[in-house]
């Protein structure tokens, strides 16, 4: 087994790792925004739905949601499994839009009342207020939380394993398996890669940011 | 007939009754200073005015047109809500400018997001976007701050972001003009500046109501002293009558602590 060969299998199975990394992302953080104003809301009924499910999400290993995910439904309603990749898809996507949520509803929740007045004595409408003047303080406000949690997510990508999916580290350790460890810890350069560019990218959104103070 | 007329105006939060039946009436043209101790509800009935707070009770009325009736109010839309809280700019005690946006942009945001809503042709969307720009040109010069528009509100100093704030509010041309304490959040030595471009609005008539500390502002500016304790109008009449001839007791109580001297 030369380093070539193991370097391009790796490769393929950070093609995974990205695959789950980028559509959890895509999908999560809008997601995230709807259940921050369902959190929000002044229907107490629907805020409190919204914070127990919130609070399951959270207090639940996203392992174990993974495999709920894949299994349970085949078990309950006997319905066809869904594939692997849709069901970790899946999972993440809930599961880092809670994270996401209540990011977004601190940040949301730390912009001053005046703000909001503000907008109303010059006759903005509601929405007018959230997208014009409160979301741009919001997201500067966000960038170090949403940061972590993206990085968080870079590493949590591995957990998909559990269901098979070859990602980067399950297919390590598929050469763990012949007694092959160096695969293993070589991985680690492929995240670090990917953290260091990510670091970089976040570096220079809050750069881009920089010209005004909240 | 009176530009303003409010009547009977009440406001309570949960059991604590702020303003208890509040009526006066302010001419086109006139500033209208209100002092008072904190707590005497003054900056709610300021509020109420700007449509920040729903008064329970009362009407206000502008030109004869009642715009607002306690009675009927959540009958309005939004939008009839809307356009009848711009008959008042408000200028708060903490600027509240937008951090994003540089100044000009402050000033023309909510002109022409309106604009948007309109239903014009592009080419008189175009010509009216332009007037936005130059009326907002000419507000910064008003407020003496033409060569900041490019700058962002950390980039100013407190009193020349509340003249930012003046200019903003102005910007959709409301008949009465609100502040509310304008220098309180200031270091002393900027108020002035805040101050004297209040000043040169009276002197161009704006229809102004000023809640202040400033005793020598509201003595000197305004045209009426409106003295509130205790949820009510304690005292209103002409500086004169308000500094030099105090009736009620409380109006003495007040000015002797205000104008007291270290």
């Amino acid at each position: 087994m030369g380093f070539w060969e193991v370097t391009l299998s790796l490769l393929q199975g950070l093609e995974q790792t990205c695959l789950i990394f980028a559509l959890t992302l895509v999908l999560a953080l809008p997601l995230g925004l709807v259940i921050s104003f369902g959190s929000m809301s002044k229907f107490k009924p629907l805020a409190y739905v919204t914070k127990i499910f919130v609070w399951i999400i959270r207090g639940v290993p996203l392992m174990l949601q993974v495999i709920i995910v894949f299994y349970v439904p085949g078990f309950l309603l006997g319905t066809p499994l869904l594939s692997r990749m849709t069901s970790v898809i899946a999972a993440f996507v809930i599961n880092y839009a809670c994270y996401f949520s209540e990011i977004y509803r601190g940040g949301i929740e730390s912009i001053s009342k005046g703000q909001y007045e503000a907008g109303q004595v010059l006759g903005m409408t509601k929405s007018q207020i959230f997208f014009k003047v409160i979301l741009m303080q919001v997201v500067k406000r966000i960038l170090a939380p949403i940061s972590n949690e993206v990085i968080t997510l870079v590493k949590d990508t591995a957990l998909a394993r559990v269901i098979m999916i070859v990602e980067i580290i399950q297919a390590a350790q598929n050469y763990a398996a012949y007694g092959l460890m160096w695969p293993l810890f070589y991985t680690a350069v492929f995240y670090l890669i990917f953290v260091g560019v990510l670091s970089l990218l976040f570096n220079f959104f809050e750069k881009k940011l920089d010209y005004y103070k909240v | 007939m009176s530009l303003l007329e409010v009547k009977n105006i009440r406001k309570s939060f949960g059991k604590l009754e702020v303003l208890k039946g509040i009526d006066f009436s302010l001419e086109k043209g006139q500033a209208l200073s209100i002092i008072g101790s904190s707590g005497s509800g003054k900056t709610t009935l300021l509020r109420c005015l700007n449509f920040l707070e729903t008064p329970d009770e009362g009407t206000i009325s502008i030109d004869g047109k009642n715009i607002f009736d306690a009675a009927s109010h959540n009958k309005l839309s939004d939008n009839e809500i809307r356009n009848n809280r711009l008959r008042f700019g408000l200028v708060f005690q903490s600027f509240n400018l937008f951090p994003q946006y540089n100044v000009m942009d402050n000033l023309t945001l909510a002109p022409k997001l309106r604009l948007k809503e309109e239903k014009l042709t592009v080419e008189e969307k175009k010509l009216r976007s332009e007037k936005i720009d130059a009326d907002a040109w000419a507000l910064l010069e008003r407020v003496g701050l033409r060569e900041k528009a490019g700058y962002y509100p950390c980039q100013l100093s407190g009193g020349q972001q509340q003249r930012v704030a003046i200019a903003r509010a102005l910007a959709l041309s409301p008949d009465i003009l609100c502040f509310d304490e304008p220098t309180s959040a200031l270091d002393p030595e900027l108020t002035g500046e805040v101050l004297r471009v209040i000043c040169d609005l009276k002197a161009e008539n704006t229809t102004m109501i000023v809640v202040t500390h400033e005793m020598e502002f509201a003595r000197n500016v305004s045209d009426v002293v409106m003295f509130m304790s205790d949820g009510v109008i304690e005292e209103m009449g002409s500086p004169e009558d308000i500094f030099d001839h105090p009736k009620s007791k409380k109006t003495q109580l007040f000015l002797n602590k205000s104008l007291e001297t270290f």
